[in-house]
């Protein structure tokens, strides 16, 4: 969800672009983060534990740590939180610890 | 108690009250500041120095009733959203103001409930005025009409069913 | 540039308040300085904090976080000798003195002859069973989302930590629309400014000390906590379980000090607890023990926003000084600037900190 109105702070939205999540295609706006792209759409999983195949989502929000890893454009272990969206991106649950090639 | 959740008690409430005939007599200042935090922006915004200048940054601030009109510049100013303003010169009833950073605003003339230090209801109240509803710098001033035993206990609002 | 080496006087690591002050210190006194900030703007978390700080009239107290954050970043980018580069992590700095940048998708080697570490703290995680759970966020991560990002990270969410983050945190939650069912808070007592806890109460929010997390529930991500209270000394009364539902549980349980760089650049650390962890030693100048290297903010110990501009302007001025530069005018703004923090320190409220440094400043002839 996104915030409408707020008593102190004003949320400019840039432009309307779409990228995907695993395969499914997200709406979001210029400028937002992945991670903050998804949370408004209501998309909370962002990948799952390599051993016990946990859920995982967002924890620290400021690429402090690893909680929300996941595959961007090929690319793996991208942190979702700090990485902005690109029209088109492709954005994929990461399985295990990623593979480069 | 105010080491639990931040609400004084009796006699925490009687150390920052003006006396019965300032509160009769017009506006004036009520703040809440319980600990010595290094802070000094009311002090710095008042233009009547009726808040004494802090040499040391953390005292608390004290009042010099004397000389506070209660014109609310540190209401305003002050970061803890700890100042409230009382006016008990009215017939109607005493006025307060009340720092206010919540949307919806009320409207001049409605009618809303008036929540205590613990966000308890204490009845609907009528709202006199809204001044400052551009938030950005400053919060909102909330101008509510009380029963004058509520001066000292309403410090809130709500909107909700209002 | 020597083999694709830059030099320049001084590298500040961090764009956060104590970096920014670091960096227009630096350069009133004629200094060149290059500012990494590894987020894409400057103001680092304060950026985000909508409510007004403490302080007095020199950290803009009485001022919002984020209108602070904005003065001070235009002021750096409008200053002569300030290059600033944001999206450029310091990756590391090595026994030759050259750190390396990620600047642009490549390596940007710098040889600084002063470096400051301003690189700000990290927020604490806690054990609890169901803690990995999405749903379960730090306080500052809901924060983010919502003041930086104009999105809602759920609508009912229990906040854990009775300190200042906590207390805000929930407030900012309610403005932006949210509810929150409680603030838990393991101690007796909340760690917290009195005024930023009769905000949320004055808003309905119960703050229920004495009380811990026992585990977080949910299919897939969080849908309620355990909450239960706890003993004097902080154990778990079996019995007193309570149910809380929710789709967001907030960790406000503390910040650890950014001591990467620094430790890695090889000056010595302590383990300071008042100081929130494990910090670079440093003297009343903010030397470290490595030299050239300097450490301010959150980085040199967890305390505010305030203090951190303060010790920004010490390190940035040491620099400068130690590089022969600024004169007495230099002097005197030092004397300024350590006079200002001592000030911004001497109340109760800073007990626990001027404990810290007393220990630390006692480590600095061991080194």
């Amino acid at each position: 969800m996104r915030i409408r109105e707020h008593p102190i702070l004003r949320f400019p939205a840039g432009g309307k672009i779409s990228f995907f999540f695993d395969g499914r295609e997200v709406e979001a706006f210029e400028g937002d983060t992945v991670a903050g792209a998804l949370t408004a759409a209501g998309l909370r999983i962002l990948a799952h534990s390599r051993r016990l195949g946990r859920p995982r989502g967002l924890f620290c929000a400021i690429g402090n740590c690893a909680s929300c890893l996941m595959e961007v454009d090929g690319q793996p272990n991208v942190r979702v939180c700090v990485e902005k969206v690109r029209p088109g991106m492709q954005v994929c649950s990461q399985a295990g610890k990623g593979r480069l090639l | 108690m105010l080491a639990k959740d931040g609400l004084p008690e009796e006699g925490d409430l009687r150390a920052v009250m003006p006396d019965e005939k300032k509160l009769a007599a017009g506006p004036a200042a009520i703040i809440e500041c319980w600990q010595e935090i290094p802070c000094d922006a009311c002090a710095r915004a008042c233009p009547n120095y009726a808040i004494l200048p802090m040499p040391n940054l953390y005292e608390r601030p004290q009042v010099d009733f004397s000389r506070c009109r209660g014109c609310g510049v540190c209401l305003s100013a002050c970061p803890g959203l700890a100042i409230f303003i009382a006016d008990g010169s009215r017939s109607e009833g005493a006025v307060l103001r009340l720092p206010y950073e919540f949307l919806p605003l009320p409207q001049a003339g409605q009618r809303v409930a008036g929540l205590g230090r613990a966000g308890e209801v204490l009845g609907k109240f009528l709202v006199l005025d809204v001044t400052g509803a551009n938030m950005r710098e400053n919060p909102a001033v909330i101008f509510l009409l009380v029963p004058p035993d509520m001066a000292m206990r309403v410090r809130n609002i709500s909107l909700e069913g209002a | 540039m020597t083999g694709g080496v830059r030099e320049c006087d001084v590298l500040v690591i961090g764009g956060g308040p104590a970096g920014l002050c670091a960096a227009l210190a630096a350069a009133s006194c004629g200094v060149g300085v290059i500012m990494a900030e590894r987020d894409g703007h400057l103001g680092g978390q304060l950026a985000k904090q909508t409510h007004k700080f403490f302080g007095s009239a020199r950290q803009f107290g009485g001022e919002r976080g984020f209108l602070i954050a904005q003065r001070l970043a235009a002021e750096a980018e409008n200053a002569a000798g300030i290059e600033i580069l944001t999206e450029t992590p310091v990756l590391g700095i090595y026994e030759d003195g050259v750190a390396t940048l990620l600047h642009r998708g490549g390596h940007m080697k710098v040889r600084p002859r002063k470096i400051v570490a301003a690189c700000g703290a990290a927020e604490n995680f806690l054990a609890f069973e169901g803690n990995d759970l999405p749903g379960v966020c730090s306080a500052g991560a809901a924060e983010t989302l919502i003041n930086a990002q104009g999105v809602l990270p759920g609508r009912r969410a229990l906040m854990v930590g009775g300190g200042n983050v906590g207390l805000m945190v929930a407030y900012q939650l309610l403005q932006a629309g949210m509810e929150v069912p409680a603030l838990i808070n393991h101690a007796p007592q909340i760690d917290g400014y009195w005024v930023h806890a009769a905000k949320i109460r004055r808003s309905g929010v119960p703050i229920l000390n004495s009380t811990t997390i026992k585990s977080a529930y949910g299919n897939g991500q969080v849908e309620g906590a355990i909450i239960c209270e706890v003993d004097e000394n902080r154990q778990p009364l079996p019995g007193t379980e309570r149910r809380v539902e929710c789709d967001l549980i907030c960790l406000a349980v503390g910040l650890s000090p950014l001591n990467g760089l620094c430790q890695q650049a090889g000056a010595a650390l302590a383990y300071i607890p008042e100081l929130s962890g494990h910090v670079p030693v440093t003297d009343e100048y903010l030397r470290t023990s490595q030299e050239g290297l300097y450490a301010a903010g959150d980085a040199a110990g967890v305390e505010e926003a305030a203090t951190a501009m303060e010790e920004g302007k010490i390190a940035g001025l040491s620099a400068a000084v130690a590089l022969g530069y600024g004169g007495t005018a230099a002097q005197e703004a030092l004397t300024e600037a350590a006079a200002e923090l001592k000030r911004l320190r001497e109340g109760p409220m800073s007990e626990r900190i001027r404990r810290g440094l007393a220990v630390l400043r006692s480590e600095v002839i061991k080194c």
